[in-house]
């Protein structure tokens, strides 16, 4: 049967076809809906992990029991998963492993654009990468059969276009795979420095026999067309490749390291003119002109962000300008908090208080952005609870707050707040518990008790952060200003480390609405400080005296934090009705 | 360079049900026997921001991202978003747009205004400029959530496929009880005269 698939669901489907038993991760854009389309098919256990670190080695202990496994993440949780990733090189397999890492070109929903390829070559481990949803789901067999034959894991890299792009993928069956059971072999499994020592150079030797499996492997394809020009690529630059030259000759490499150097040469040695075309670093390119090839990349296609037919086209042919209608002065829309996000009374508070806000990722990092504007810096997951120590060691004055999200405090919060405890800090840290991973799209996590596959079991946070030292925890309705303000400012005042948790359920959990506001124009000054939450309910009408304020029936919550600021008692709740 | 290849582009503001829209254009034309790509970005984009998706389908399709200037049709649920995807509109690209303003927050906040006269401006450029109140249309076919459907009905105006299918699909994208309305909205859209 023929379906239109994601990349993400068809590196799914591709992984349960190969008799996957266990699978983890953390949610990442653009990597989540891998995990989310594996759970609902049968004989897979599929999980959540607190972060990304965590769920790759939940994947190990499963590859050593002998069962084949699927580990997946966005290419910053690569980071976060580095540590065990690469001492599994060393150690290598026994049920085949495969680490999925989605990168994003482009930053459409990351914190940078870091190409993951440089991973495979850090941690010498094999990588492939899929041109199309297809090849998502048909390369899994490869991949499985090169971890368990070349007793490596395997790093299988998609990007944004291909995760989230569709395309027609033909189903299959699954193959039952049974567990080859546990492997005890310390000398394999337990990378003390002197059995270590003896895996490096049985990493270096497997290392050179994926070169040579290389050379003949199929997905390594010569497509000789005209040879005036030829291109070396992969992902979906391939695809972009084939739009804007398809006459051109093409290797398409699928296997893209370790490098199948014999064939490039083959390959260079066919066409007159050469060109790499890969997204972002040179990666490709420098290993080919190490092999003393002359070829065009980086001088004429960019390192940043994505690339396009037309980038393609652009670099190859001097003077190219495809002919297009722009507009481009027109207002930008940016992500904003939703109507009635439990983040957004947070930081109107925190912006009387003319706080610095430490922050991190999640859909609270917009807060960053006008007219809230009160989020100072956001570095990568947990970051901020560090930050806010840091500063107060340097001796930083007036109030500073970290702020976080109740699923980025389990994934990587808790050891920055053992920090601020142990080392006698003052900090206030803001856990803004919403009850969901918000930003991927309502996940599950520890603080919910919602794992991927039914119930788990729920860690309450208050215990937690009093378990580990915090005196000083208050938990405050981010719908009431007031309260929140007294709160704040006690905490910030206080020469000891508190938690304050800011809770309500997110609005995806619970959708609205749950009242309406509207505004009393006898009262209304149109002064304007309530459209200063940031709301897209709310919007200013009219000119002069005629300036009103507004707010749109069909999107309003009735969260009320509108009402709370207006200084005129202009907005109130309408009544009967719910 | 892009022969037989048709290529469509959806756009709009999070929460309009573009994706969807385009999700179903995509099933037709993969159940009329076509190759299709389409590609979009989720996470982040989404909350309240502008949305896209681009669709291909043809018997071979290669990039999942419509060449600039290329897009044979531009189905806009938003006259500023209509204009924000307008460079990938070919110039006698049908440009399907619903006629509805939604301010974004950069101009809810008094950073940019609103520009005047977006179908005008579109119209200078393009010469097949359609506009229709599909929310209108929608609410008469029962549900203002239907507007997405009068979208595609407009839309199906424009594809070689038969109607027919058309209808099989939305049926299986919509939730049961939204069937019936959703139906009569993609017929409202697709009786529109152009």
């Amino acid at each position: 049967m023929k379906v239109l698939l994601s990349g993400d669901e068809a590196v799914a489907r591709g992984a349960w076809e190969e008799g996957v038993v266990v699978a983890t991760a953390y949610p990442g854009t653009p990597s989540t809906e891998i995990l989310e389309a594996l759970a609902t098919l049968p004989g897979v256990h599929a999980q959540w992990s607190p972060n990304e670190k965590v769920a790759l080695e939940v994947g190990i202990g499963a590859s050593m029991a002998g069962v084949r496994v699927l580990v997946a993440m966005k290419h910053v949780g690569l980071n976060v998963a580095a540590d065990p990733f690469m001492t599994l090189s060393y150690t290598g397999v026994r049920g085949g492993l495969v680490v999925v890492s989605a990168d994003d070109p482009a930053l459409y929903s990351s914190q940078n654009e870091q190409d993951n390829r440089h991973y495979a070559r850090m941690a010498k481990v094999p990588m492939l990468e899929p041109v199309d949803s297809r090849e998502c789901k048909e390369l899994m067999e490869e991949a499985y059969h090169i971890s368990e034959t070349f007793d490596t894991p395997v790093l299988f890299r998609i990007t944004t276009r291909i995760a989230h792009g569709k395309g027609v993928v033909e189903l299959g069956r699954r193959r039952e795979v049974s567990s080859k059971g546990m492997e005890l072999d310390p000398a394999k499994w337990v990378m003390l420095p002197n059995f270590a020592r003896d895996r490096h150079p049985i990493v270096e030797e497997r290392m050179e026999r994926l070169v040579s499996y290389g050379e003949s492997f199929p997905g390594n394809r010569m497509e000789l067309r005209e040879p005036d020009l030829g291109f070396i690529t992969s992902g979906v630059a391939y695809q972009y490749v084939r739009e804007a030259f398809p006459r051109a000759s093409v290797l398409k490499l699928t296997l893209t390291y370790p490098l199948p150097r014999a064939r490039v040469l083959d390959f260079a040695g066919r066409v007159k003119r050469l060109f790499v075309v890969e997204e972002l670093d040179p990666f490709l390119e420098e290993q080919i002109r190490a092999l003393g090839i002359e070829v065009v990349g980086k001088q004429v296609f960019p390192r940043v962000g994505e690339l396009s037919p037309e980038l393609v086209k652009k670099g190859v042919e001097k003077g190219y300008k495809p002919s297009f209608v722009a507009f481009p002065d027109i207002p930008q829309r940016p992500p904003s908090l939703c109507p009635g996000c439990p983040h957004r009374g947070v930081f109107v508070v925190l912006k009387k208080l003319k706080v610095t806000v430490f922050g991190d990722i999640g859909c609270y990092t917009l807060g960053a952005l006008p007219p809230l504007s009160r989020l100072h810096s956001c570095i990568c997951m947990g970051a901020g609870v560090g930050m806010v120590h840091g500063a107060e060691k340097a001796g930083s004055s007036g109030r500073m707050v970290a702020v976080i999200g109740d699923s980025t405090f389990y994934h990587s919060g808790i050891t920055g707040l053992a920090d601020i405890v142990y080392n006698r800090g003052a900090s206030t840290v803001v856990i803004m518990d919403n009850g969901t991973t918000a930003m991927t799209g309502k996940q599950g996590h520890p603080g919910t008790g919602v794992a991927l596959q039914g119930e788990g079991k729920r860690i309450h946070l208050e215990s937690l952060v009093k378990g580990l030292g915090v005196d000083r925890v208050r938990v405050v309705d981010p719908y009431d200003l007031k309260a929140m303000e007294e709160v704040f400012r006690e905490e910030t005042e206080s020469p000891e480390p508190s938690v304050i948790i800011t809770r309500r359920p997110c609005t995806l959990i619970t959708p609205g609405p749950i009242g309406f506001f509207s505004v009393d124009e006898d009262l209304c000054i149109g002064c304007g400080v309530c459209v200063k939450v940031g709301c897209i309910a709310l919007s200013m009408v009219g000119e002069g005296e005629e300036r009103k304020a507004r707010i749109d029936r069909h999107l309003c919550y009735g969260c009320g934090v509108c009402a709370q600021v207006c200084p005129k008692g202009a907005i109130g709740e309408d009544e009967g009705v719910s | 360079m892009y022969h037989d290849v048709i290529n469509l582009v959806f756009c709009g503001v999070g929460g309009q049900g573009v994706l969807l829209a385009s999700e179903v254009a995509a099933q037709v034309a993969l159940e009329a026997g076509l190759d299709v790509k389409k590609s979009e970005v989720h996470g982040m984009a989404q909350r309240g921001g502008s949305v896209f998706s681009h669709v291909r389908l043809g018997r071979r399709v290669f990039s999942p991202v419509i060449p600039l200037g290329k897009a044979h049709v531009l189905v806009a649920f938003e006259e500023l978003e209509a204009l924000r995807y307008a460079p990938y509109a070919s110039p006698q690209a049908r440009i399907l747009v619903n006629t509805l303003r939604v301010n974004p927050i950069t101009v809810l906040s008094g950073e940019a205004s609103y520009p005047e006269d977006p179908l005008g401006m579109l119209k200078k450029h393009f010469t097949n400029v359609e506009a229709v109140d599909a929310l209108a249309l929608a609410i008469e076919a029962g549900s203002p959530r239907a507007v997405n459907s009068v979208m595609l009905g407009l839309l199906s105006r424009y594809l070689p496929f038969d109607p027919r299918l058309w209808l099989t699909v939305l049926e299986q994208r919509v939730p049961a009880k939204a069937r019936e309305i959703n139906v009569k909205a993609f017929g409202l859209g697709r009786e529109l005269s152009s």
